[in-house]
Formats: structure tokens, C-alpha cells, sequence
């Protein structure tokens, strides 16, 4: 079955103040959609609320993959039902391998009794490190820890890489990455575009779509989407600003829940 | 009267036993002075943990122990801890020494490894020479009161130049909680010599029990240029009091390594010290404890400069559980002429439980000028946003918080020079982390 992920009159609000006020997106398998708009538009909350951030408390609305409403689960669950965001800023856990972890990661979608063998493994980690130009000595690091901004997001697409997501929600995937970086991390992205994947790509730069070229693009401002296109919508941002469309929709201050 | 109603020993019982098992004159009047001394000493009095209302006097009394005839005939599930065909291996059961071998090569190269009875009717003079010299009789109550009970115990003399390359072994435990639990363990290392000692204080209790004392006093000498790993195990039942205090004298140029593994399930008193007196001497002490139900714990490192260009570096990480306490203090001491010494010690506690209490006090005592120290402690809690992390991708919030726990102790853990200590290690962590 084609993937299909549909966002419905998502709500979300952290320590009760509303930041998402009704989101709708449909992605299918396939399918690119960028999310844009300036800072402390509610994007970042939308990532955060769809992967279960304990911070984040959904107040209403579905976000359903293959006819299963990930708001109903756990974390845990939502990944294993074929979720993955690449963080914005990933976590440092001291004392645990990435490679531990990522077994760890990978056995827990495999679930008991169909473990990954250890050659199977660090073959698959191998090469997906080299395609990401990675260091193969960072599979014995500590996740994480004393990973440089760049180094912590290539470790996030080799995460995506290896688990096999179906819906992957990029969160400021290109913050913090030279030319160079951004090659490699949108290569990565674009060696996993397929029918069965669906692709969230949050950011506020034009840059990194023109290395993962959008199907659509969506605004957001004041928690809201204030407009869809295509990937000519992008081109438009990057070149006049978002002011236009704040004009255009009688929008004076953008942000949500900065008060 | 009255002083006999608070001391579990008299001079009359101490000489009585020691006469009874042929001892050389000097122990027993050593035990006879320890006897005496305890009328009067007072309990140790670690920071902020109140051992005197501990069953401090359950010492039981002395039951001669019945020998084995093989390795074999101990219990499976101590079996398991030593592993198989070690070089050299020790067992004290109970009140004394019921199983002891050492390959005939470390014999041939005038290595000894036995438990401390023989040892002293064998290698008497040697044995005096060093008994309570690092550990003294009339510190406190304790070390008085273990001169004059202490049983079985290990000794190890490793000659000038020797270097014993796989681990020698002891294993103490106790099934009987009548009977006197008091190990006293001597290890001396020669000029230039190696060794590594590992033991195990274990027991065997189904159900409630009685109150029983483990004195456990070891004393560590590391001649000029010798280098010693000491790694102990501590994983016995509730009803165990564990009173251990470990120490090492070293001399120039040597070297102790302690590996402690307070993972005992009753109250604990843990102080491992080592006194760096030689120049250029070096210590290292790695400490893991996991604290859970009721269990008081007080833990101690130190490390006492008194040579030049002397190092020592302290970790101890604890996890607790439940409503455990742990008060872990590391005292890094430096003596005036102890130029260039350098001191390094961190204490980091992981609580898992609002009721459990934990204390990391960094202590630093400097009287040179001419030295570097440092220290950092910490006491945090699982950080929920790394359990949000590793959940976000398909792990459990169990597993997620088992991987962190293990982390948390992995940088002490995976450091550990040996092996098969590590892996026992890693199986009692987990053992007590799921309990």
C-alpha cells in the first residue's frame, strides 16, 4: 500500500499556551512538501508535536499514517509505525555507542526474535557512513557527544538511512551546514526518495531546496499554513521575502505564542 | 560489665581462640590488644551517614569451617562468578579458608597465595611485618575490633621482579549468619613485581535472616616500582552489614589500581584510600555502586599525597533506586612537600527515584603550593529529553532509560583492565538495575 499521511486540524500547545492552531497537510508516497516561514511561526512545534515531544501536548486535531492516528501513541510507537524526524538539535547521550544505539534502534522495528546479525549490521552502517562521508570512527563514539553542529546532523540522515522510515520530517535539516555538508545530507535525502516514502521538509532557507527539489511548499505564520504552491513559491520567498505575504494576507506580526 | 554488653569480644575469647588454633604468640597478643582497644575506640564516623545504628556488633561467632576437597563442590552460582582453572584461587567460607590452589609455576617463581591462617603459620614473619601497618589496630573500633576477630583472609606475596600475568582470585561469602564474617585481606607486591587480584564478597541467604557484619579490612603494599590491580565484587543479601575499608601504601614509582563494586544490596560502609607515599607514585580508583530498596551506603575514596610528582585519580559513579541513599565523598589530601603532585576526582550520582538521596561531597585538602587538583561531582536525574530522543527512534522508554543507565556507568565499566571482571560486572549491574 502507497504511503499516505494526512495532518488534520492539528492543535498543539506548550505549557498551555496554543502554538498550533489547526494544521493541515496530506502527503503521499513520493511526495516532497516543504514547510517555510520565518522564525517562531510554530514550525519546529509542528515537528515536535507530530514525533510526541513531552513538552508538546496535542489539544485536538489527527495525524494519521496508512489510516493509523500516530496522536494515539506513544513516541516509541509513532517511530515504529514508520515516523522519523531528523532533530534540530539531537540529543548527547554519554556512555552509549552510536552503533549500540542504532542497533538498539533498528531491533526495536524488527521486534523480538528477528534481531539484525552483527556482520549484517555493521555492513549497513558502513557503507551508509561512507555515502554520508562520515568518519567510520564515529560509530564508536558516544551518540552525540562532542559532535560538531554538522557531524550531529549527518548523524541524523544516517539514523534515516538506516531505519527505513516511511514519513521523513526533515526540522532544519540545513541550520548549521556549510555547501559541502549540504550536498552530502540532500543526497542522502534524495537516494531514499521512493513511492513508499513521504518527505516533511521543515526549514526557512530557499538553499537547501535546491538540493531537494519540493513538490510543494507550504507557508506558515501565526501557527497556521497561510499558503501552498509549488516550487515556484519557494523561488518567490527566496527572492522578495515573505513580506509580500504577509501584505497580501493583512498579516502584521507573523510569530506565535512569542509573548 | 557494661563495656562487655557493648563489645561483642573480650580479651579472655580473643586469646581463648587464638590459643585454640595454635596462633604464634605475637597475633595473639595483637588479637588480645585489638580485644582491649575495642572497650575504648570509638565507631568511624563517616559524613552524614549514622553507622553506629547499625547492628554494628553482629559479629556472630567463630564456626571452624569444613574444607573442600575441589573447586568443584562450591555452589553453582558462585561457580559462575570465578569462572573456571584459575592460576590461583582462595575461598573463605564463612568464618575461614575452606578451599585454596596455586599453580605450581607461581609457586616456582615464590609467588604465595593463600588465605591468611595458613599464611601466617608458614610465611610468619612476613605476614607480621605487614599486618595492620597500612590499616592501624587503634584507628577506630572497627580496625581494633576485626585485629581481634578477624578469619580465613587472603594473602598474596608477589616476589621482587615477578609479573603474574592472569588474575589471581578470592572469593568470600557467608550462608551462615551465626558465624563470624571477617576477612583480612594482605597483599604485598615487591619491587617491580605485577599482579592483579580479584575477589568476590558473595553469600547464599533464601528468606529473612539475622543481621550479620562483613569486616572486611584489606591492606595493599606496592613496594618501589611494583604495580597492583585490586578489583573487588561486593553483592551480598540485605541482611549483610558490609564494612569494608581498603588501603594501599604506595612506594616511588608504584602503582594501585582499584576496581569497586559496591553492588550490595544491605547497608555499606566503602572507604578505599591509598596513601601515595613513595615519589612518582600513581593510583587509580574506579568505584561503581547501585543503590535500591532501603540501603544506607556511605562511600569513600582517597587518595593522601605525600611523595612528589605523585597522581591519583578517583571516579565513582552511583545509580539509585528506591528510597536508597548513598553519601559518596572523595578526599584528595595533599601533604606539604608533595611538590608536583596532581589530583584528579569526580563523583557523579544518576537518581531514579524521588525518594532516593544521594551525595557527592568533593573534598580537597592541599598544604603544598606547588600541585594541581581538581574534582567535579554531580547528582542529576535521567535527562527526559534523551529518553525522548532514543523513543523517537523505536526504542522503549524502558530500554531508552536502560541505555542510559548502562552509559551512565559505561565510561567507568568499559575501563575496567580485565575482562571477565567486566562482564561479571555488567551481568550484576544489570541484575540489580532490573531487581
Amino acid at each position: 500500500m502507497a504511503t499516505h499521511f494526512v495532518i488534520e486540524g492539528l492543535k498543539a500547545s506548550i505549557e498551555d499556551k496554543e502554538i498550533l492552531k489547526g494544521i493541515n497537510i496530506e502527503i503521499k508516497g513520493g511526495e516532497v512538501h516543504a514547510i517555510m516561514g520565518p522564525n517562531g511561526t510554530g514550525k519546529s512545534t509542528l515537528a515536535s508535536a507530530l514525533m510526541g515531544h513531552p513538552k508538546y501536548e496535542v489539544t485536538e486535531g489527527t495525524a494519521t499514517l496508512d489510516g493509523e492516528d500516530l496522536m494515539e501513541m506513544d513516541t516509541d510507537e509513532r517511530a515504529r509505525a514508520g515516523l522519523f524526524l531528523a532533530m534540530q538539535y539531537p540529543s548527547e547521550i554519554a556512555g552509549v555507542t552510536n552503533s549500540d544505539f542504532l542497533r538498539s534502534a533498528i531491533n526495536a522495528r524488527r521486534g523480538e526474535g528477528n534481531e539484525i546479525s552483527l556482520i549484517k549490521f555493521i555492513r549497513q552502517m558502513e557503507a551508509k557512513m561512507k555515502e554520508l562521508d562520515m568518519n567510520p570512527e564515529f560509530a564508536h563514539r558516544y551518540l552525540n557527544e562532542g559532535f560538531s553542529g554538522g557531524e550531529k546532523k549527518r548523524n541524523e540522515i544516517l539514523q534515516m538511512l538506516m531505519l527505513d522510515p516511511k514519513i521523513v520530517v526533515l526540522d532544519e535539516i540545513d541550520s548549521g551546514l556549510d555547501i559541502d555538508a549540504l550536498k552530502i545530507v540532500a543526497a542522502g535525502v534524495n537516494s531514499m526518495r521512493s513511492e513508499e516514502r513521504g518527505f516533511l521538509i521543515i526549514t526557512h532557507y530557499q538553499r537547501l531546496l535546491n538540493y531537494i527539489k519540493p513538490d510543494f511548499v507550504h507557508v506558515m505564520m501565526q501557527g497556521r499554513i497561510v499558503k501552498s504552491g509549488g516550487p515556484e513559491l519557494a523561488e518567490r520567498l527566496e527572492n522578495e521575502g515573505y513580506d509580500w505575504v504577509k501584505e497580501e494576507l493583512g498579516i502584521v506580526d507573523e510569530t506565535v505564542g512569542q509573548a | 560489665m557494661s563495656t562487655q554488653l557493648s563489645t561483642p569480644v573480650n580479651r579472655q575469647a580473643a586469646e581463648a581462640l587464638s590459643l585454640s588454633k595454635g596462633e604464634p604468640e605475637w597475633l595473639t597478643a595483637l588479637r588480645v590488644q585489638g580485644a582491649e582497644l575495642t572497650e575504648t575506640l570509638e565507631w568511624p564516623k563517616p559524613e552524614k551517614v549514622r553507622i553506629d545504628r547499625w547492628n554494628l556488633n553482629a559479629v556472630g561467632e567463630y564456626k571452624a569451617p569444613a574444607v573442600l576437597a575441589s573447586a568443584d563442590e562450591l555452589p553453582e552460582s558462585l561457580r559462575t562468578l570465578t569462572g573456571e582453572g584459575q592460576a590461583g584461587f582462595v575461598v573463605q567460607r564463612n568464618s575461614g579458608a575452606v578451599f585454596k590452589q596455586l599453580s605450581a609455576e607461581l609457586q616456582s617463581q615464590g609467588v604465595i597465595f593463600t588465605d591468611l591462617e595458613t599464611a601466617v603459620r608458614e610465611h610468619g614473619d612476613l605476614v607480621q611485618q605487614y599486618l595492620f601497618k597500612a590499616v592501624a589496630q587503634d584507628e577506630n573500633k572497627l580496625s581494633a575490633l576485626h585485629s581481634a576477630i578477624w578469619n580465613g583472609g587472603v594473602f598474596l606475596y608477589v616476589p621482587k621482579n615477578v609479573e603474574v600475568a592472569v588474575p589471581l582470585q578470592a572469593l568470600l561469602y557467608s550462608d551462615d549468619a551465626q558465624a563470624t564474617f571477617a576477612p583480612h585481606v594482605l597483599v604485598v607486591a615487591d619491587n617491580n613485581s605485577r599482579v592483579t587480584y580479584v575477589d568476590n564478597a558473595s553469600s547464599l541467604y533464601e528468606g529473612e535472616q539475622q543481621a550479620l557484619v562483613l569486616q572486611n579490612i584489606v591492606e595493599v603494599f606496592v613496594k618501589p616500582g611494583a604495580h597492583v590491580r585490586f578489583a573487588t565484587v561486593h553483592h551480598m543479601a540485605e541482611n549483610i552489614i558490609d564494612l569494608s575499608i581498603r588501603r594501599a601504601v604506595v612506594e616511588n614509582d608504584g602503582r594501585i589500581e582499584w576496581i569497586v563494586g559496591d553492588l550490595h544490596d544491605g547497608n555499606t560502609l566503602s572507604e578505599t584510600r591509598s596513601v601515595l607515599r613513595g615519589n612518582g607514585s600513581t593510583s587509580d580508583a574506579k568505584v561503581i555502586s547501585i543503590g535500591s530498596g532501603k540501603q544506607q551506603m556511605s562511600l569513600t575514596t582517597g587518595a593522601v599525597h605525600v611523595g612528589r610528582s605523585s597522581d591519583s585519580q578517583m571516579v565513582t559513579r552511583a545509580v539509585m533506586k528506591d528510597s536508597a541513599t548513598a553519601i559518596i565523598n572523595g578526599i584528595t589530601k595533599i601533604e606539604k612537600g608533595a611538590t608536583k603532585a596532581n589530583g584528579e576526582q569526580t563523583e557523579k550520582v544518576l537518581m531514579l527515584s524521588p525518594k532516593a538521596r544521594g551525595d557527592a561531597n568533593p573534598i580537597l585538602l592541599i598544604d603544598e603550593d606547588d600541585v594541581t587538583a581538581g574534582h567535579a561531582a554531580s547528582v542529576g536525574q535521567v535527562n527526559p529529553e534523551q529518553v525522548y530522543y532514543l523513543m523517537s527512534r523505536g526504542i522503549s522508554k524502558r530500554e531508552a532509560e536502560r541505555l542510559i543507565i548502562n552509559g551512565f556507568l559505561a565510561p567507568v565499566v568499559s575501563e575496567i583492565p580485565i575482562d571477565a571482571v567486566q562482564e561479571q560486572l555488567r551481568l550484576l549491574l544489570e541484575r540489580k538495575l532490573q531487581a
